[in-house]
């Protein structure tokens, strides 16, 4: 063998393993990448405060109305969730339903331990599962950090549904499409807040960039105790909770 | 179609126990997703079965050689069609393969299928009936005699050293084909067991569980294929072939189930906070799935049908009709077994809420794309393509020669019972 093929033979190899390695890594999670980054420009985030929250609703009717969710209750962009704990230890949770007569004040029932209401939305985690397993990348974390669908090249096979641990993603009955909350992409990018937040009557939601040093979201991590859903699964979410029940879930 | 959707989903709300995230009313993957996986299974087992005679040069079981390559091709033909017609937009299914994420497992199906399809099985198919179809060009005329010129690509080689590297070819073939067989189904249970949402699915052993499913019931399908085509092509059943083969199928089915046993005591000694939520789901919504079809009919008992045939083997020696019949209880059980092992997996995945509070049913159409009857249509699509491969590339000389290798010569001697 002369020395022009051989070159050409180590080459090829070289290509083909280099590939093959790169490609290798490119299959682990974003994890390790994500982390060393150091980020300049804007990080969204968001903050619940399960306390401030009276479950009136008026957020999930916003999201829909902002964000042409269909009306069926099958499809949500945020949601709240009602917790009633009671003395014996068992755990009643439904979704509550903004058009329906208001539930009676939990306090009356002796038997109930706590209550609570829980605003439940994407997470936008820095390091999404839906986002790995997209077959055709169709749905991917921005940088500022919102994790988008693009409803162009989503082939609707919804493994991103089953991949979210949060229940956050629904495939449009319009689009046939997945779809899920953007965080209102079209009103923050113009410096104006979700919708939701916009419209929370106890400031139970708030909205903000994680880098700026001085924001309603920046005041709310520094003042009160943090939780984050499912950590242990190690999504990064960033939706941030105060006074986080050990219930919830 | 929305409308129907909607009403479909309201149909399920009342039926909802305890608590589901708002958005998980609707089972996003349904009966089609069930077939793939048993689709796929039945491509890689057959491919394993037919490596036995090539590369473990298990002789007996040389009459299901082509009968199980054309399965595996039949069966393998059909699959991607259960995926792309569930997806929301089938006319984008090509967006896989044009621009794939690598880090999305569910990406590389385009690429191990096309591996397997092209690297594999059309490889081994066609050099097994190379000289096969050379022969046939000669014999048939007019149209049918260019089909077969085609199929064998032209060539016209017979000479001895052209079947010698046909021989080799296909050595080399299946010895890269188990792997790929391996690949090709252990990757759709990664798919599966990937997920970290959702623990039902998360578990290292889903791609072997997968794997030996998979050669479980491809090895019960072949069988199953033999016993009833042979009758119909006026042969008789080669029974030194069919218990060396049930043999094979018996020990799959042990480790099969000794994988899910192990994975089931794993699961319940580990009692993570999942547990409650899934046993709940065990006892009520795959009671009939998971306890009665899978594992009491379609593993218990055709466990103890064959091992009764191996106990009791100098009595069942003599009966070989009642041999038969029990052989063919067994595989017509392990098939709907393995069938509800896939419901069990995809179905049963979705229907307890990822807030481990309750559970969702799941309701199945008859009519329609997610429907009963496109997934029977599905199901029976590989048997009408296996019958015209059976046609154009008819494996009779092997399939009707009892006791004979492909050659002609004799295998085996005396066997003097099954199992033995």
């Amino acid at each position: 063998m002369n020395g022009r093929r051989r070159f050409l033979r180590d080459f090829l190899a070289l290509l083909c393993s280099g590939g093959a390695i790169g490609g290798f890594l490119k299959l682990l999670p974003g994890s390790a990448h994500a982390k060393e980054t150091v980020r300049t420009g804007k990080w969204y985030g968001y903050g619940v405060s399960v306390d401030k929250c009276i479950g009136c609703g008026r957020c999930m009717e916003a999201c829909k109305a902002e964000n042409n969710v269909p009306k069926e209750p099958f499809f949500f962009r945020t949601w709240v969730e009602r917790y009633i704990i009671r003395k014996n230890g068992e755990t009643a949770v439904r979704t509550i339903d903004p058009g329906a007569e208001p539930v009676p004040e939990a306090a009356l029932d002796k038997s109930i331990l706590r209550s609570f209401f829980v605003p439940k939305l994407c997470n936008q985690c820095a390091d999404p599962p839906c986002v790995q397993v997209c077959p055709v990348g169709a749905t991917w974390r921005t940088e500022d950090g919102v994790v988008l669908v693009n409803e162009k090249t989503c082939i609707g096979c919804r493994y991103c549904i089953q991949a979210c641990p949060y229940g956050a993603r629904y495939l449009s009955p319009a689009t046939h499409t997945a779809d899920k909350c953007t965080f209102c992409y079209h009103r923050i990018s113009v410096g104006q807040l979700p919708a939701c937040v916009e419209v929370c009557p106890t400031q139970a939601r708030i909205f903000g960039d994680l880098n700026a040093a001085a924001s309603p979201l920046s005041r709310f991590l520094r003042m009160n105790k943090i939780h984050v859903l499912k950590p242990g699964l190690n999504t990064e979410p960033k939706v941030y909770y105060a006074n986080l029940d050990g219930e919830v879930r | 179609m929305n409308q129907d959707l909607m009403r479909h989903l309201a149909e399920i709300l009342p039926q909802i126990q305890g608590f589901i995230y708002p958005n998980e009313v609707e089972i996003h993957w349904g009966m089609l997703i069930v077939v793939y996986p048993y689709i796929t299974g039945v491509v890689a087992g057959a491919f394993i079965l037919a490596s036995l005679v090539k590369v473990f040069n298990v002789k007996e079981v040389q009459p299901l050689y082509r009968l199980s390559l054309l399965t595996a091709l039949a069966y393998l033909l059909v699959a991607p069609m259960a995926l792309v017609s569930h997806l929301g937009h089938p006319g984008r299914f090509y967006e896989i393969l044009l621009t794939p994420q690598t880090s999305s497992a569910m990406a590389m199906f385009g690429f191990v299928y096309a591996w397997y399809l092209m690297a594999v099985l059309l490889l081994e198919i066609w050099f097994v009936h190379r000289t096969d179809m050379i022969a046939w060009a000669e014999e048939k005329t007019g149209v049918m005699r260019f089909v077969y010129r085609a199929l064998a690509l032209f060539s016209r080689d017979t000479s001895a050293r052209g079947v010698e590297f046909d021989h080799k070819a296909l050595k080399t073939i299946t010895i890269i084909g188990i792997p790929s067989a391996f690949l090709l189904h252990g990757y759709v249970g990664f798919i599966f067991g990937s997920i970290k949402a959702n623990p039902w699915w998360s578990s290292v052993l889903i791609p072997i569980v997968f794997l030996f499913s998979a050669i479980v019931s491809g090895i019960a399908l072949v069988i199953l294929f033999y016993m009833v085509i042979t009758p119909l092509a006026g042969g008789k059943i080669n029974m030194k072939c069919v218990d060396k083969a049930v043999d094979f199928l018996f020990y799959a089915v042990i480790v099969d189930f000794s994988l899910e046993v192990v994975e089931f005591i794993h699961r319940v000694y580990q009692s993570e906070e999942e547990i409650k939520i899934l046993s709940e789901m065990l006892m009520s919504k795959l009671f009939m799935s998971l306890i009665v079809i899978q594992v009491m009919l379609g593993m218990i008992l055709p466990l103890a049908i064959i091992s009764v045939t191996k106990i009791f083997r100098h009595r069942f020696s003599l009966n070989e009709d009642l041999r038969k019949m029990l052989y063919f209880i067994s595989v017509l059980l392990i098939q709907f077994g393995i069938f509800a092992t896939r419901w069990n997996v995809v179905i049963g995945g979705q229907m307890f809420s990822k807030s481990f509070r309750g559970l969702t049913t799941y309701k199945m159409e008859f009519g329609g794309l997610e429907g009963l009857l496109f997934a029977l249509a599905l199901l029976m699509l590989p048997v009408v393509i296996l019958a015209i491969l059976l046609k154009v590339l008819p494996p009779w000389k092997e399939m009707l020669a009892e006791g004979k290798d492909g050659d002609g010569r004799a295998v085996g001697g005396e066997l003097p019972a099954p199992g033995a």
